[in-house]
């Protein structure tokens, strides 16, 4: 399946960054698909990355089409190494059809023996301009000489991405991208690598973010006014991207001492009327599991976003994986009820981040927002966040005097005051408690208390968010998938232009929406994709809906599917 | 005129004459003279027979998970500064289970008050070595006797440069309650530790005990002196009572910034759409 496409009806083009960690293979992503972006083509961009600040090797996969392109590939039509260990690096995804750009002390013998070889002396001419410092930028001019740019509207974004910076600063970033660019136009280049597909003027008004911008948005957008985390890849870029914003947007982010005291906080925030989040990834959720359990006990809302990465225990801090489903729908001592949502685009992040604050309010419990790596690490251009939809519900109500915290109530869902609002006292207990919130082993109010709670995981099953059919509704195929594999299922499913074939994206994993029944019933065969090695969401799915889906389509090497993976592994399924 | 914290005739889950009657008492009675009104207390508390005094006093409270007092105590003082915050547990709770939040909450510096019921023993797990226990304490876990040096929370406390430090003794309710006053009136985290004899699983640090083993602080200590704190801290022959340091501070709630310009509480504020608007337009990266 390798570059099935050739580059002749190229609709899109993949190329790929890779160098050591500290190198700066950030800053020509971020240039590069800003500048893509700005000059109205789709992009897409995502890294794999090793757990240390310098050395290693660390790639990023970046796409830029004349259509919307989300979703992770193998294909590699252009590779640019920055290092000497890099063609190696990415050696698995190296074809024939690969152009290799970079200086030719880095570029593999087989890559120069496949004629398909740009030596560009990235270094060299950055040293001539002022420093090694500047081969990023001569870089990143190469690549948009090779891809025909506009040089003046490269130029121009360049002088605006340092304007900050000091006028000699600006001026040798101009001349390095002018510099690489001129460079890579004196070379003979093959055919096929100038875009040949229209930008569109209205790409250029659509937001380029990654997953973890679109959540913390999604917080903002959700009244969340309190964040308090300890930082953990992958997890972490939401906390960042809430304490940089926090004082104009209103948000108390606060760093705490390890993850124990990050949720006891947010609960204790939310107990004082607060909107709280905490963000974590493995083995820190993990050590608030005792905190979600509170959470369940006191009724306090807490949004929990738990950026997913492959474990046990360390595992690969800073790969992907979709193995902590499990542990989220289990975490916590005893019973009570919980939602979890796992957005699969950058909108549902948006969306259901915010949706998150508004239900974990509404019902009192702990409201999970399930992504991981991939999806944190992923840069898209979207059109929009629709922020008519951004109505911040609150439930707590001004207590009387008579105020009871756990009010038994039909649906179990007890008016919440908070402290100092209201002539009431706000009493709230982890042990058993009464309908004051004082302890109690009084067994009658034992049940009572249980079955309260238990109620309200019968009262939020009316805002199941329903799962997305994608493809005919008479399909006689149904390919299942959760969370951030939304786009590179999607996209194999279109390359695999099967018509018997529908796809259903569950952006909310639990309580799982009434239809799963009927909608996997209709299909003759059913396939799970996941990244995971023991089906998770499958078993879930046997559990709640109870249906089994035929086969299970499962990868857990800590990266994340690509649209190729899910090719070939629908198609070895079909085959039997 | 009745204690407005008094709740009345209810049913408490401590032994009689133990010394967490007389803490209290004494706390109900600081709380009414500084005419604190209860619908602006919160009482926070983890587990522990001491983390049960929310319950027996009229006031908002949240008594959450061992060790975990003072995490929620910081977040609600942080999101409404205008409520009076008091952590209260005993010395397993707050020095043992706890322990690594009392240091950072001492570095945070909220402006809430912690009173820890220090007895040197376990209670409601029936009488194993706590955090405090002196060396050579026999339980029917350290059988031989603890062998860990005890954890000096004072010292503790001082060496972190935290903004109050006093300790108490629950026999002494008046000197309790001047220092109690003093904890509470004072801006950013005040520690009160205070002497409780547990009558129950403790036989060796009992009322006499304390009464020939402490003696109190008097004008000659400056509070303001950290190292002559440290030196009273570090005493062992006898115990000394009374504010060792006092180290005024911008609280952590102040140093949020978050009410600089607005002081309402976080629950009385709303998402400005305009400012979420223009945030996400930044990301349409024009410039």
């Amino acid at each position: 399946m390798k570059d099935p496409r050739g580059t002749a009806t190229r609709r899109d083009m993949s190329i790929v960054l890779c160098g050591q960690a500290g190198q700066g293979v950030q800053t020509v992503e971020t240039l590069l698909t800003r500048i893509l972006k700005t000059a109205g083509y789709h992009v897409h961009a995502t890294k794999e990355y090793m757990s240390r600040v310098r050395g290693g090797a660390n790639s990023t996969t970046i796409r830029v089409s004349g259509k919307r392109v989300s979703a992770l590939v193998d294909r590699m039509d252009v590779l640019v190494p920055l290092n000497a260990g890099a063609v190696a690096h990415v050696a698995e995804r190296l074809t024939p059809q690969t152009v290799v750009v970079g200086e030719r002390e880095v570029v593999a013998d087989e890559a120069i023996e496949s004629n398909r070889t740009l030596a560009v002396p990235f270094t060299e001419i950055a040293t001539e301009i002022g420093g090694k410092i500047y081969s990023n930028v001569v870089a990143v001019g190469a690549i948009a000489g090779l891809l025909g740019l506009d040089p003046d509207a490269v130029v121009a974004y360049v002088r605006r991405y340092f304007a900050k910076k000091s006028e000699d600063i600006v001026a040798n970033n101009v001349k390095a991208v002018r510099a690489g660019y001129d460079a890579i136009g004196k070379l003979d280049m093959p055919a096929g690598l100038r875009l040949s597909f229209k930008p569109s003027a209205k790409v250029k008004d659509e937001l380029l973010l990654s997953g973890a911008e679109a959540v913390g948005l999604g917080a903002i957008a959700g009244g969340c006014n309190f964040v308090s985390s300890y930082p953990m890849s992958p997890s972490t870029g939401v906390l960042t991207f809430l304490a940089q914003h926090g004082l104009e947007q209103g948000v108390l982010a606060e760093q705490a001492e390890d993850e124990i005291a990050a949720i006891n906080m947010a609960i204790g925030a939310s107990y004082a009327g607060a909107r709280a989040l905490v963000t974590t990834s493995g083995g820190g959720f993990a050590l608030m599991t005792e905190g979600v359990s509170l959470a369940g006990m006191l009724e306090c809302p807490v949004v929990i976003h738990l950026a997913q990465r492959p474990g046990p225990a360390t595992g690969l801090p800073t790969r992907t994986e979709q193995a902590d489903l499990e542990l989220a729908l289990y975490a916590g001592h005893g019973e009570f009820p919980r939602i979890l949502f796992a957005p699969g685009t950058l909108e549902q992040a948006f969306d259901l981040t915010q949706k998150a604050f508004n239900l974990a309010d509404k019902y009192q419990v702990p409201a999970f927002v399930l992504t991981d790596e991939y999806l944190m690490d992923s840069y898209y251009n979207v059109k929009g966040f629709d922020l008519s939809r951004t109505k911040t519900e609150r439930h707590i109500v001004k207590t009387a005097k008579d105020y009871r915290r756990y009010e038994l109530t039909k649906n179990g869902i007890s008016p919440r005051g908070i402290p100092g609002y209201g002539s009431g006292l706000v009493a709230v207990d982890s042990d058993e408690h009464d309908e004051e919130g004082h302890i109690t082993e009084d067994l009658d109010v034992r049940v009572a208390m249980v079955d309260k709670r238990l109620a309200k995981g019968e009262a939020l099953r009316k805002d199941i968010v329903r799962p997305e059919l994608i493809g005919p509704k008479d399909y006689k195929k149904l390919v299942i998938c959760w969370g951030s594999t939304y786009h590179v299922v999607k996209e194999a499913l279109a390359e695999l232009g099967r018509t018997d074939t529908a796809m259903l994206h569950y952006s909310q994993v639990y309580p799982l929406h009434p239809s799963t029944a009927d909608l996997i019933g209709k299909a003759r065969k059913t396939v799970v994709v996941e990244g995971n090695a023991t089906g998770q969401f499958r078993k879930l799915i046997r559990l709640h809906a109870g249906v089994d889906a035929d086969e299970g389509l499962i990868k857990y090497d800590g990266l994340g599917f690509t649209v190729e993976d899910v090719v070939e592994g629908l198609t070895a399924i079909d085959k039997g | 005129m009745m204690n407005a914290f008094e709740m009345g005739d209810i049913d408490v889950a401590w032994c009689p004459g133990c010394g967490n009657f007389p803490i209290l008492k004494t706390l109900k009675e600081t709380l009414a003279e500084l005419e604190i009104d209860p619908k602006q207390l919160v009482m926070v508390s983890g587990i522990g027979q001491a983390a049960k005094i929310p319950h027996y006093l009229k006031c908002h409270f949240f008594n959450g998970l061992h060790g975990r007092a003072l995490p929620p105590a910081t977040a609600i003082k942080a999101v409404n500064p205008r409520l009076t915050v008091i952590a209260e547990s005993g010395d397993g709770d707050m020095y043992g289970e706890g322990g690594n939040h009392f240091i950072h909450c001492i570095r945070r510096n909220p402006d809430i008050t912690n009173i820890v019921h220090d007895n040197m023993v376990y209670g409601l797990t029936k009488g194993q070595a706590s955090p405090t226990s002196r060396r050579g304490f026999k339980t029917p876990v350290q059988v031989a006797g603890v062998i860990l040096e005890p954890f000096n929370p004072l010292a503790v406390a001082i060496a972190l440069d935290a903004s109050f430090v006093a300790r108490a003794s629950a026999g002494d309710r008046e000197q309790t309650k001047e220092i109690l006053k003093r904890a509470i009136r004072h801006k950013g985290y005040a520690l009160v530790d205070i002497f409780q004899p547990c009558v129950t699983f403790n036989k060796l640090n009992t009322y006499q005990w304390f009464k020939d083993h402490v003696y109190y602080l008097d004008d000659s200590h400056d509070p303001s002196d950290r190292t002559a704190a440290f030196a009273r801290a570090t005493e062992t022959d006898r115990l000394p009572l009374g504010v060792f340091y006092v180290n005024p501070k911008d609280s952590f709630e102040e140093n949020t910034q978050m009410y600089r310009r607005d002081e309402r509480p976080l629950h009385q504020r709303e998402v400005d759409a305009k400012k979420l608007a223009s945030l996400i337009d930044t990301f349409t990266m024009a410039g």
